[in-house]
Parts: structure tokens; sequence; C-alpha cells
């Protein structure tokens, strides 16, 4: 009975299917999980869903190259995720346009800090030049930041790693941030997950409330620009 | 469902196309973005299919991360020698981005009439 139990392995662990089906059901696992522990930031559904995956990967010897050939479908889908982004924003549109003055300044700020602090610290604590260029951009959403990572002799693929423990991070510690410095306004607090935590910091913000989304999808999408137009230019003083 | 899901797609692909004719530094959904809510602003609003289905999509955008975070299997070796590095590197720099945003924010709203 051994050999089709192996001649079906053989087929599975070719075809897309099987790459799909584990990160769907690893997800569901990870955001049950998350929902049991009463939303608690440290059971973070990427983070587990990720943990599971990559241990399954470990235990079968399942190349990444091969589970991706499944799981692409549903990173194909952060693109139009990302164009459905307007919606919100469009929805909040009124208070982004009073905050004119704070959103940039708040932009600059923040984009500068979350570059030039990554790489100095990495660099205080030795790690080697690629490193240091592969976390430059993890603060951008994760297409924007490896087509820079590869402009500036970083690793695209290690720093899709980076940003998404970026945007773990900042969904983890950011309730416990904005309760220490006493920021209370949820525009503020939605714009500055979003500008230090893409994506997944949105998504953590979608689960406060709409507006703290909203803010946090327009930092996204800000952010994203700005660290493309800049970190080529401040990368050669970063870099020489 | 399908109409707004052909939308999005839509304005992803003219934010492609856009972005590679045009040589812009941007990805091509970042500008699909952006001619979504130039469209929202023409027409006054989505409508009810697409509020619907887009927050949807959003609803479980953090899965759309799962595939790409897995990634972290092809680097182990690296993860494993600088770990202190990029752990500490992760963690102080998503700090000081969120206060130093938040703060800069709070001042320029406070200075304000």
């Amino acid at each position: 009975m051994t050999q089709p139990i192996g001649e079906l392995w053989v087929y599975l662990s070719a075809s897309p299917l099987l790459g799909l089906t584990v990160t769907l059901l690893a997800y569901q696992l990870a955001h049950s999980l998350y929902l049991r522990s009463g939303q608690h930031p440290l059971a973070n559904p990427v983070l587990i869903a990720v943990a599971i995956l990559a241990g399954l990967l470990w235990l079968t010897g399942t190349g990444y190259e091969t589970y991706f050939a499944g799981a692409q479908f549903v990173h194909f889908l952060l693109g139009p995720a990302t164009v459905a982004l307007a919606v919100p924003l469009y929805t909040q549109f009124r208070r982004v346009r009073s905050m004119l003055l704070p959103i940039s300044a708040g932009l600059l700020a923040g984009s500068a800090t979350a570059i030039v602090s990554a790489v100095l610290i990495a660099r205080l604590f030795d790690a080697d030049l690629a490193t240091q260029a592969s976390l430059a951009p993890k603060s951008v959403t994760t297409p924007i930041a490896m087509g820079i990572a590869e402009k500036i002799g970083g690793l695209p693929s290690l720093t899709a790693v980076l940003v998404i423990f970026t945007g773990v991070l900042g969904a983890i510690i950011a309730g416990k941030v904005f309760a220490i410095a006493r920021i209370g306004d949820p525009a503020i607090r939605g714009f500055s997950l979003g500008v230090a935590s893409h994506g997944i910091g949105t998504a953590r913000a979608f689960q406060i409330d709409e507006q703290t989304g909203a803010f946090a999808a327009l930092a996204m999408g800000l952010n994203g620009l700005l660290t493309a137009l800049l970190l080529p230019v401040i990368a050669n003083w970063l870099f020489q | 469902m399908l109409a707004a899901l052909s939308l999005l797609l839509v304005c992803q692909l003219c934010g492609e196309v856009l972005v590679r004719w045009l040589a812009l530094p941007v990805p091509g959904p970042v500008a699909g973005m952006l001619l979504l809510f130039l469209l929202l602003v023409l027409r006054r609003g989505p409508d009810e299919e697409l509020r619907s289905t887009s927050q949807n999509l959003l609803k479980h955008l953090s899965l759309l991360f799962v595939p790409a975070g897995t990634g972290i299997v092809l680097h182990l070796d690296r993860v494993g020698e600088q770990w202190l590095a990029l752990l500490l590197s992760l963690l102080v720099s998503t700090v000081l981005t969120l206060l130093v945003t938040a703060w800069v924010m709070h001042l320029c709203t406070r200075s304000k009439p």
C-alpha cells in the first residue's frame, strides 16, 4: 500500500493545488487561534500561519519554489487588494483634506526615520551590507520594497520577509506604544501604523475601526511612493 | 462582485501600463489605487457592489502576506547568523517610526488654530 501513497505525494507535491490549500488552511487555523485569544496582538495570524507553513515545508522537505507555485494565487491578490484601498480612502477623504499639514509632516519624518534607523541599528550590530540594504525599505509594502531592494544592492526575497516581520511587529506593539505615548486620535494612530507597518499594520488598523484603517491605507500608499522616490537617492549617502 | 472585481483588475492593469510607459518609480497597484480614487471622485463614491467587494478583500488582507512571509525558509542561514542585528533593527526602528510619525502629526495638529 505504500506505493500508491508515494505516487500520490509525487502528484500532489508537483501540483499548485496543495500549496494553495495549505496556505488557506494554515491561515484559517491561525486566524481562529487569534480570535480565540481575544484578538491578542501577540497571536498575530500572519506570524502563526508563516510558522505553521515553514514547519510543514521543513518536515516534508518541500522547496519554497514548489510551495510558491500554489501560493502565488494568494500572493497575486495583493495587487487588487491594494487597488481596493481607494474605497476606504475615498470615504475618509474629508478628514484627510483637513489634515494635509500633519499628514505631510508626519509622512516625511516617519519615512526617513524608518529607513535611517533600520540601517544604522543593523550596522551597529555588524550586519553585512546586503542585509543593511535589504532592511532599508522594510516599512513599505512588499512589491515596492522588493523593487527598491534590488536597486540598492539588497536581496529582494530577504526584503519580502523583513517587510512582513516589520508589519507583524508593528501590529503587535502599536497598541502599547500609542497607549504609553498617549496618542488617542484614530487618524494619527492609523497613519502612524501605515507608515511604520504598511499592509499588515493596515489590516490591524481596519480591525480597530474604519477611520483608523483608512488612514493606515493612505499612509501605506504615500510611504510607498515617497520611499520609492527617496531611498535610491539616500542610499548613495547611506551606503557610501 | 464580478463587475467590482473586474474594475479592480482594470485599474491595476491601467496602473501597470502607466507606470511602465512613463517609467514611474511606483508599483502598478499603487498607481491603480490612485486611478480608482480619481474614478470615485468623478462618480461621487463607490456603488454598493464595489463597497462590499473591497470590504471582503480587505477583511483578509493579512492572508495575502503569508506566501511571501513563508519565504523566510530561503534565508534561514543569514537570519540565523545575524538574528540579533535584524531583531533589534526591526524592533527599535518600528517603535521609533510609530512614535516620530505620531508626535510630528500631533504637534502639527495642535499648532493649527
